[in-house]
């Protein structure tokens, strides 16, 4: 009996004996506790070719960007294939906190001055908490201000301002892939004529692959909504594709796209070419990180 | 009665045999520093889990690569998306012992200067290491500090040779642990 009872004892003792070195970290792995792992890096900036990614600069930092478009491909030898005619918008954004941004701008088309806020609403993440993607509001107003066409009219200070909304929802599926969905809304106070809608919906799908590390292949659409009795319009929805590339505090974008504007009003509401016609503009974006803390 | 006795005895001996053996942080602080003329990158990560077998003296690490900290909040990204690649390696874990260390040391006051051997595995690659530091024991709990230098490129860490002057060839790692006796219930 008392054999039996030593035999047992040794054996349990034995089976409690100190574990192995791999144990240990196994060990260390069993105790902590689930966490919440977030999403970051969606895409490589604020802007996903033209319009606006989910990307936001964190607080304390300022990016400066300088956006470029040149004139059509299809002006041939004469138009330089474009590069002769140049657009431009200069802005500057700033984090006031994580998740809200404040910038502004301003671009040469009608000479417009563009403030926009991006305020972070959901982030997507992984773990303890989770939820399937990130999404952004972000509200623009802009302002034209060339001289009026008819001064002894009575113009109004109002019919110079445009707004824009959109909601961005974005998803990084993977390190790869990213894809974003923006349901837009642009009002105009003052429309050309009657016929011309005051407010435009449209809903924008823009994406971006990563070829390497630091080098991605975006794409960029919306599709805009335009009623059935407006007259037959010039207008069209812009696409776009591009490739970023980022060097550390920078990031160069390099696009083709059929739409000139740089700002949603322009870009989105009253783009006017067209692919399979050849308006297709050459342009770039560079954008640079500066940490002002 | 003799069953009863039997079956305390084992209890006891089962009990007995995981007091004080274990020590755990889930705290530790480790940090790592690179000073260029063009740059200083610093980060800290606060939420170490490590963990010491005194009886066997074994040690092992679990770090979190996400939890590292910068100032700069850009950094912190290019960290996590370009070099150290944390969504793909998410870990880095170190496995090893001490080496020519008693365990009596363990359970009396004091400083020591001992060496841990070990594989340290991060960012996919796997390598043995051997780096010294100090242990202070004292009051039943066990203060380790150790200071030394990796390569990133030990690890597969590709830096572009843009930014190669912004980093230090090797980066300055210090650890700092305070464990305490891990009770297991």
């Amino acid at each position: 009996m008392k054999s039996i009872a030593v035999y047992i004892l040794v054996l349990l003792s034995m089976t409690f004996k100190s574990m192995a070195e791999d144990d240990l970290l196994n060990e260390l792995d069993s105790t902590s506790e689930p966490e919440t792992n977030y999403v970051s890096s969606t895409f490589k900036t604020t802007r996903i070719v033209t319009g606006h990614s989910i990307e936001s600069m964190r607080e304390g930092e300022l990016e400066f960007r300088i956006s470029h478009r040149f004139g059509k491909v299809n002006t041939g030898v004469d138009g330089f294939w474009g590069l002769d005619q140049s657009t431009i918008f200069l802005s500057l954004e700033y984090g006031i906190t994580d998740w809200l941004e404040a910038g502004i701008g301003r671009t040469t088309n009608e000479k417009t001055v563009n403030g926009f806020t991006k305020i972070g609403l959901l982030k997507q993440s992984s773990g303890a908490v989770n939820m399937p993607v990130s999404v952004s509001y972000l509200a623009t107003v802009g302002v034209n201000t060339m001289s009026w066409d008819n001064p002894d009219r009575n113009n109004y200070f109002t019919s110079r301002l445009s707004f824009a909304h959109q909601l961005l929802i974005a998803r990084k599926f993977n390190n790869d892939f990213s894809l974003q969905l923006t349901p837009t809304l642009i009002h105009r106070n003052l429309v050309p004529t009657a016929l011309d809608d005051n407010d435009i919906f449209a809903l924008g799908i823009g994406g971006r692959y990563k070829l390497t590390n630091r080098i991605s292949l975006n794409f960029e659409y919306y599709y805009v909504l335009r009623p059935t009795w407006s007259i037959k319009s010039d207008y069209s929805e812009p696409l776009s594709i591009g490739v970023d590339i980022e060097t550390g505090g920078h990031v160069f974008q390099i696009m083709l796209s059929n739409s000139l504007g740089m700002i949603e009003k322009h870009y989105i509401a009253e783009n006017t070419g067209t692919w399979s016609n050849g308006d297709i503009h050459l342009g770039f974006n560079i954008s640079r990180v500066f940490a002002l803390y | 009665m003799k069953k009863i006795i039997l079956i305390i005895m084992l209890i006891g001996f089962s009990m007995n045999l995981f007091s004080q053996e274990k020590f755990i942080s889930k705290t530790g602080h480790i940090w790592f520093y690179s000073k260029t003329p063009l740059e200083t990158i610093e980060a800290h990560n606060n939420q170490v889990a490590t963990i010491i077998n005194i009886k066997t003296g074994a040690i092992a690490f679990d770090i979190l690569m996400k939890s590292f900290k910068f100032q700069r909040a850009l950094m912190e990204e290019h960290f996590n998306e370009n070099y150290i690649q944390s969504e793909k390696y998410p870990k880095c874990t170190f496995s090893g012992k001490f080496v020519d260390f008693p365990s009596e040391n363990f359970t009396k006051n004091g400083t020591f200067k001992t060496v841990v051997e070990g594989d340290m595995t991060m960012h996919g690659v796997t390598k043995h290491v051997n780096q010294a530091g100090t242990l202070e024991i004292k009051d039943g709990k066990i203060y380790a500090k150790s200071k030394f230098n990796i390569k990133p490129e030990d690890y597969g860490i590709e830096i572009p040779s843009l930014v190669r002057d912004k980093i230090a060839s090797s980066m300055e790692i210090n650890v700092e642990i305070t464990y305490e006796p891990f009770i297991k219930y």
